[in-house]
Formats: C-alpha cells, structure tokens, sequence
C-alpha cells in the first residue's frame, strides 16, 4: 500500500474547518491510548479532563476565567502572524503587563478612587505595548529576527519579574514569601456574580474580540496585514509601509498581552505572585494556530485551552497525575493540527497493489 | 585577576559553552540543508529526561546518553515527517515541536524532579592538564565535554571536506537543481534534522547528567533557543559556532565572575545576561541585511517538494 498526496490546486474551505476537529479527535486518542498506558481507565480520565471542570456553573465561569488572558494573547497573536511577524514574546509582554500594573496598585493600596483601577491598567498596557515595541525596534531598525528577540525578551521579563517580587516588591509583611502585598479593593477588578471569580475583565476580552475582528476583516490595516503575510514583495510594490506595519502589529498583540497580565493580578490573583502565567502567552500560540488566526475560531480555541487548563489541574487533585498533562496535550494538539493542515492543500491518495497494476496494464499493452 | 581564577573561568566557560555547541552544531547542518527547525528546545529538554530516567533507573550514564540521542531523534523524526514530507511550515512545527517536547519533558520527567544523581566526572589527563591556564580548560572536562570536542572535528571535517558537505549544501543552497543532478533532497534533509536532533538529545543529556545531575521542568532555560541565534551569530560558519558557544558560555557564568569579584547584583538581574547579549548579538549582526542573506543558506525555511 502507498499512500500519496496529490495536490487540490485549490485551498479545501471544507478542510480548513474540519482539521483542527480532526486535529482534536487524533488528539483524543492519542491521549486515551497514553491514559491506557499508564493504567488509568481511559474514558473516566478524558471524562476528568474535560467534562468534569465544567460540569456546573461556577466551573463555567471559572473556564471564562481561564480562557481570558490566552483570548487576550491570542487575538494579538493572530494579528502579528498574519503579517508573518512572529510574536513568540506573548508571554513576556504578559509579564511586563502584570509587573507594571502590580507596582502602581502597590503605591495605591490606600486609595479609595476608581481611578486607581485606570493607572493600574494604563500601566500595565503600557508596559506589554512597550516590551514588544522593543522587538519591532530590533527588527525595523536593526532588521533582528523577532522571533528570537521575542524569546530572549521572555526570559528577561521571567527574571525581572522573580528580581522585583524577591526585592523591591515584596511584601514587607508577607513572612518572606515571594509575593507583593495585596492590592487596595480600588484597584482590583469588580466581581461579576456573587459567589464567583467572574470579573469584569471578560468585558475587555469580548471587547478586543470585536476589536480586532473588525481590524482583521474590515479594515484596511486588516488588508494590509494579510498583503504582508501572503507576500512581502507586493506588499512593498504597492507602497504599504512595512516598517510601520511591523510596529503596528506588535504593539497591538504586546498591549492585548500586557492587558492579560494586568487583568490576572489585579482579577483573580490580586497580588503579583511568581507563578502569575501558567505559560498562558505559549499557550496562545497554539490557540491562535487553532482558531484559523480568525477572532471567532480563536474565541473556540482559548475555551478549549481553557479547559485543558483546569481539567489538568483537576486531573492532578482526583487521579494524581501530573499537571504537565496540560502542556502535553497542547502540544499534541499543534501537531496533529499542522499534520491536519496538510489536508487544506492535498487530497490523500491511497494506491492499493491492485490498482497500480491497473494502471500499468495500458502501458503494456501499448509496448 | 591571578592566573587561577582565569583557569577556573576559562574551565567553566567551556563547561557551560558545551550544551550550546552541541545544539548549534546540529542545527548547524540541519540549517545547511535548507531546513529550520525551532524546536531545539524541545528536543534538547526530551532528551535531558529520558538521559536522566534512564540512568537513574539503570544505573548506567552512557545508556542515558544513548536513549537521549535516540530521544532527541524521535522528536525529530516527527518535525521532519511534518516539515519535510508534508511541506508545512517550518517556523510552526517548530514552534509545535518544542511546546510538545516542553509539554512531553514536564509530564514524564514529574516523578523525577529533585532526585539525586552522580553524574559524571571530571576526567583529568595527566600531565596535560597541568599546562597552566589552558590545562584545565581543555583536558581536565568530564568524557562529553571531550565528545563536544571530537564532535566539533567531525562536523567541521564534514562540512568542509567531504562530498557529503557538498551535498549538504547543494541541497540548501538550490534543492531544484539538487535534485535534478540525482541527489535524494528530501532524503538528505531528513537525515539532517535528525542529526539535529541527536546532536540535541545528546546536549539535553549534558545538562542533566554532567553539568548539574538532575531533572528539573524547563532546565535547559532557552538554551535551545540561545544554540539558534549562535548558528546566526556564526554566519553559518562551524568555527564560528564554536567560539559563539564559548563566547555565550561566558556570559552565562559572568554572575559568578562578578560575584568572585565580590560585586553584588541581584541574582535575578544577572541571570539576564545571556539573554541579553543573545538580543546584543543578533543586533550587531543582523543590522546588515545583505550580509546576512549572503551567508544563510538560500533555501532555509522553504519547504520543497519532488516535481514542482
């Protein structure tokens, strides 16, 4: 048996669709096979995985919660990937995000005004805008890789991160933990429903989802993008200023990223704490791959990244396994999904022996 | 400075180099070939697991080395059947390749983290190891910094001697005409990935069996992505590659330096020094367009297929 791809000539709209769902089938198998082989029943575990986190409402709201910071990184991801600029540095800017928002909520612990609420976000925007406004320096001025930049900038905002929580901003009166104080109740953001975590920072992610939707698909920074990503040469033919693209694009998906991290500390965590991302900004990657760089396919995606998200958690505390389970299914997930993605352009052919002779026979024929 | 201090940061600047000249001696020919594979980190931390289960639970070292080689293969195996067999982007599996490779580590090496591990040893030569300065450097090093070495000789010998270079280099440079002068392209490329990724288990190996025996999650800390922007920094050189390693080497261990000099900056804010000079590094290098289309291979990151 051979099997062979043969080109469609075409993009298949239908493929475009169904592959991340064949993507997250295969995945599924592989990981019931991989539950199997270490002697967990495989359905209860997928069930623990990903029924159960959601199983009532305050899983619901918890999953919203979860899938806003990777919504967040991903709809600026996608932008920046359109243009084939490759923004790996989510993750940082998500940092630099919370760490600048976390030390104005610091100074304004004892404020009572609203506005406190505004300098923290206004920080830590900023702060996300500027850390990818540096890469764009990198690569417009001195034409420096940006995925590379954008890796390096990451470590960089880990250790600045861990240098200013174990020093300037730590809390006097945390017994020596690595974390900062507790913001002031003006600066943490209002909880949607009784009882729940929900907070009003869906409001931004759905906000930046129509957002970006409308810059992707209707605007002509949208158009211009996608000229850039389909083909440089044009782009530049037709007097689209790279340069100024290139900024634009990663300053947008830096300030959804600091955006995310400030969302974070000054939402659910309400401190700046180590372990402010669970590798959200990484995460994104994926999701935006999943979600077609489409706003509406990435909003999909970060619910279900969501939920592999506290389904690991959930794993760990009911089965014992380990929370690097999370990690291990997004990374399948990628990969079946640009294995899937070859589908988009190739049609599969499969050359059974019989028919080859089939084939061959004519030929002879005419010898 | 006395001469014993700059023996001691000559040893350990070699010592932390040796990761990194591994990775980017593979990706060095993996890139040669027309291929780009970003994800070094993720083979390089599968391969620092498997290594360290491995010897752990049998109790040999250099079987840990040989599962990581293989370990580090297998995560390239994949890339390749993705990347060079179905034409899909390069930057993406790579991408995919190491948030799976972090992601696979973090899971199996779980029950592993903290555990105790003799790695291995230093291996002085006699007499040689006695030259002044240069001694302890060179032939004091445990058995795979000195493996390092006899590698660094056959891939430079490789490339720059050998019909196999050529055909390496064919195959980046212009895989149509390659290909119609006979040569397996897709072949060649898959060969080279998957020595990238030996090269890649076996630097993951390095780490948790030699330079700080253990497991821990994400211990190669960008290592993988660092080793990328040296094959950069090379030009695509292998000569350049090895004093790149050297070079990132010793700005990884500048923290100790200034703190044997008695300087005190935060631990945390030191720790950024190799980042750093990596983004200082690309910055010198790349300002120049036209050098660096000049030296990467013309191929790079463009999927080819038979026939078109």
């Amino acid at each position: 048996m051979l099997l062979s791809l043969e080109p469609r000539g075409q993009q298949s709209r239908a493929m475009l669709l169904l592959s991340p769902l064949l993507a997250g089938a295969l995945t599924l198998i592989s990981g019931a096979l991989l539950f199997a082989a270490l002697g967990n029943p495989p359905l209860e575990t997928l069930y623990t995985l990903l029924i159960m986190p959601i199983s009532d409402m305050y899983g619901v709201t918890e999953l919203a919660i979860k899938a806003l910071p990777i919504l967040l990184c991903a709809l600026g991801l996608a932008l920046a990937f359109r243009a084939r600029i490759w923004n790996i540095g989510a993750e940082g800017q998500l940092l630099v995000g919370a760490l600048a928002g976390s030390a104005v909520a610091i100074q304004l612990i004892d404020v009572e005004s609203r506005w406190a609420l505004v300098l923290v976000f206004a920080a830590g925007v900023a702060a996300g805008t500027a850390w990818a406004g540096l890469a764009a320096w990198l690569r417009t001025r001195f034409n420096a890789n940006e995925i590379l930049t954008t890796i390096m900038l990451n470590y960089i905002a880990l250790n600045l991160l861990q240098y200013f929580i174990y020093g300037p901003l730590k809390d006097p009166a945390g017994y020596g933990f690595p974390q900062s104080a507790m913001f002031g109740d003006a600066s943490r953001l209002p909880i949607l429903f009784e009882g729940t975590r929900l907070h009003v920072g869906v409001f931004f992610a759905l906000l930046a989802l129509v957002a970006i939707w409308v810059l992707v698909q209707r605007s002509f920074f949208g158009f211009q993008v996608k000229v850039l990503g389909l083909d440089r040469r044009a782009a530049r033919f037709v007097g689209f200023r790279e340069k100024r693209l290139v900024w634009l694009a990663l300053m947008v998906s830096g300030a959804l990223a600091g955006l995310a991290g400030v969302c974070e500390v000054s939402g659910p965590i309400g401190q700046l704490i180590p372990q402010v991302s669970p590798g959200y900004g990484y995460a994104a990657i994926t999701v935006a791959f999943l979600g077609r760089l489409n706003p509406v396919g990435i909003l999909f995606a970060s619910l279900l990244m969501a939920l592999l998200y506290l389904g690991g958690e959930m794993a760990q505390m009911t089965l014992n396994l380990p929370l690097a389970l999370t990690g291990l299914f997004q990374g399948m997930l990628l990969f079946f999904l640009l294995a899937c993605d070859v589908l988009i352009l190739y049609r599969l052919r499969v050359k059974l022996p019989w028919q080859r002779q089939f084939v061959a026979t004519p030929v002879a024929k005419g010898a | 400075m006395d001469l014993d201090l700059i023996s001691n940061i000559l040893f350990a600047m070699v010592r932390t180099g040796t990761p990194l000249l591994l990775v980017a001696l593979g990706e060095l020919v993996c890139e040669k070939s027309g291929v780009l594979n970003l994800g070094q980190e993720g083979m390089m931390l599968f391969g620092a697991v498997i290594g360290f289960i491995v010897a752990f639970a049998t109790g040999s070292l250099w079987l840990g080395v040989a599962l990581a080689i293989v370990a580090g293969m297998v995560l390239a195996l994949l890339f390749a059947l993705v990347a060079v067999y179905l034409n899909a982007n390069q930057i993406a599996c790579g991408l995919a390749l190491t948030i799976f490779g972090v992601g696979l580590s973090s899971f199996i090496g779980t029950a592993w983290v903290g555990k105790p591990l003799v790695g291995f040893g230093t291996l002085a030569i006699p007499l040689l190891s006695q030259i002044p300065l240069l001694g302890r450097m060179l032939f004091a090093q445990d058995l795979l910094v000195y493996l390092s070495f006899a590698l660094f000789a056959v891939v430079g010998w490789v490339l720059l001697k050998t019909r196999t270079g050529l055909v390496l280099q064919a195959v980046g440079e212009n895989p149509a005409a390659a290909s119609a002068m006979g040569l397996p392209v897709r072949r060649v490329r898959l060969l080279a990935v998957l020595f990238g990724g030996a090269m890649a288990g076996l630097a993951g190996a390095y780490l948790s069996l030699a330079y700080t025996p253990m497991w821990a999650e994400n211990m190669t800390a960008g290592r993988g992505w660092i080793a990328l922007a040296l094959v950069v920094f090379a030009s695509w050189r292998v000569f350049r590659v090895l004093l790149g390693a050297y070079l990132f080497g010793l700005a990884s261990i500048l923290h100790l330096v200034l703190q044997g000099l008695g300087v005190s900056i935060p631990s945390n804010l030191l720790a950024m020094l190799p980042y750093v000079a990596t983004i200082v590094v690309l910055v010198l290098l790349s300002r120049d367009a036209v050098r660096t289309r000049l030296y990467a291979p013309v191929s790079l990151g463009q999927p080819w297929q038979p026939g078109h």
